[in-house]
């Protein structure tokens, strides 16, 4: 499967693939098959990630233009995104890209990310600075409108079936109750929510 | 294609010029040709570009001399003399999602007057832009985007001017290289004829005006 992560929490996904799934991920900068960062003094200028640090190539990598790049990520031939947010609202709908008069970095390839990846999850802190981060209606600026599929904290798992933020697992020794404490929009429960597997 | 020095490609770039560059944080940008637009002080210039790279480097550099009068890019954040300056009020900065960028681009470059993307209806991107329904999806209709010069990097040029890339600084440097009017080259290697393979060729010689030099 076609992979692409975003910069910080997410990054740290291509340390926990499972063994025996094949995965490549894709760097927007125009790579396929990004591996790991090479040993010091084995770095080359013209291979590096979408935040411009030095990779390696993994065997079947392949590389291409930026339009290329856009055209597998908008034209639903990657499977997965893994990005990081700052609130995701009730209906699923993210916002990662910018804090206005605070933080203008723009875009990058958020927004065809989220637009469109096959699926698309939210790794991310539950809170922020003691505020919930999933809230009824996102005060800062959208990435898409298209709702994420899934969001994962260090508290909990929230999917959006019926576009609904809905509880369904929380992390070991962290309660239904506390889970709804710390996030503003309302969560869907089933009777029994399982707890995350680590 | 003509042979050039960097200097005598720079002097056909005037003040004011707007100028689509190569390169994803300064990777695979023609640093040659940014040197001496820094040297020579050319200004107000209209940038066209993936990001602003970080001070020091690639299209950081003009922004750090304050040449550019406005940016059109997907990402400054690792920039923040791009930040200050834009929220001083000394440059303006237009924000585009990178693959509208690269397709507004490319559209510019293949005869087409935009293209319709879902990516940016019903956030801040829309604003003031039509929006198009096709088989009942919406879409954002984007306009192609070209400029006066083009600054491209390659890994290989051969002697009549074909070019090809190497890894993650190919970029936005094939897609530009269609797109503006004139279009100036800087290439890692100048190489017989021949050693790029035809297959090979990523962007044809009879795109490129003038190769610089090596040296």
């Amino acid at each position: 499967m076609l992979v692409n992560l975003g910069i910080g929490i997410p990054t740290l996904v291509a340390n926990y693939v499972p063994a025996g799934i094949a995965v490549f991920f894709q760097s927007e900068n125009g790579l396929i098959g990004t591996g790991p960062i090479p040993e010091e003094g084995m770095t080359l200028a013209m291979l590096t990630d979408a935040g411009g640090q030095p990779v390696s190539a993994l065997p079947g990598a392949c590389t291409f233009d930026s339009a290329m790049s856009f055209g597998l990520i908008r034209g639903g031939h990657l499977d997965l995104t893994v990005l990081g947010g700052l609130q995701v609202d009730a209906q699923g709908r993210l916002a990662n890209w910018m804090i206005p008069g605070k933080m203008v970095p723009g875009m990058g390839g958020a927004m065809d990310l989220v637009t469109g990846a096959r699926r698309v999850v939210v790794a991310m802190q539950h809170l922020a600075k003691g505020k919930p981060k999933i809230v009824e209606t996102c005060t800062l600026p959208l990435t898409s409108v298209r709702p994420v599929d899934l969001v994962v904290t260090e508290m909990a798992v929230i999917g959006f079936p019926e576009g609904q933020a809905t509880l369904l697992e929380t992390a070991p020794g962290v309660s239904v109750e506390q889970v709804v404490a710390a996030t503003e929009a309302p969560l869907v429960r089933a009777n029994r929510i399982p707890e995350m597997k680590l | 294609m003509k042979t050039i020095s960097v200097a005598d490609a720079v002097a056909m770039i005037p003040d004011g010029a707007s100028i689509m560059i190569g390169g994803f944080l300064g990777v695979g940008t023609p640093e040659r040709v940014i040197d001496e637009l820094v040297r020579v002080g050319r200004r107000n210039l209209l940038v066209i570009a993936n990001d602003t790279a970080v001070p020091g480097k690639g299209v950081g550099k003009l922004i750090d001399a304050g040449l550019v009068a406005r940016t059109v890019a997907s990402h400054i954040g690792l920039n923040p003399e791009t930040q200050k300056q834009m929220m001083a009020g000394r440059m303006a900065v237009d924000l585009v999602p990178q693959g509208t960028l690269i397709e507004r681009i490319r559209a510019g470059g293949h005869g087409l007057g935009g293209i319709l993307t879902p990516t940016g209806v019903g956030t801040v991107v829309e604003e003031g832009k039509r929006r198009i329904e096709v088989d009942g999806k919406s879409y954002l209709l984007e306009a192609a985007l070209r400029a006066d010069f083009a600054l491209v990097h390659a890994f290989l040029a051969d002697y009549t001017g074909n070019l090809s890339y190497a890894l993650t600084a190919r970029n936005f440097n094939p897609v530009i290289a269609m797109a503006a009017d004139t279009v100036i080259v800087t290439a890692d290697h100048i190489v017989p004829v021949g050693v790029i393979a035809p297959d090979h060729v990523v962007t044809p010689a009879a795109l490129v005006d003038y190769l610089v030099a090596s040296g």
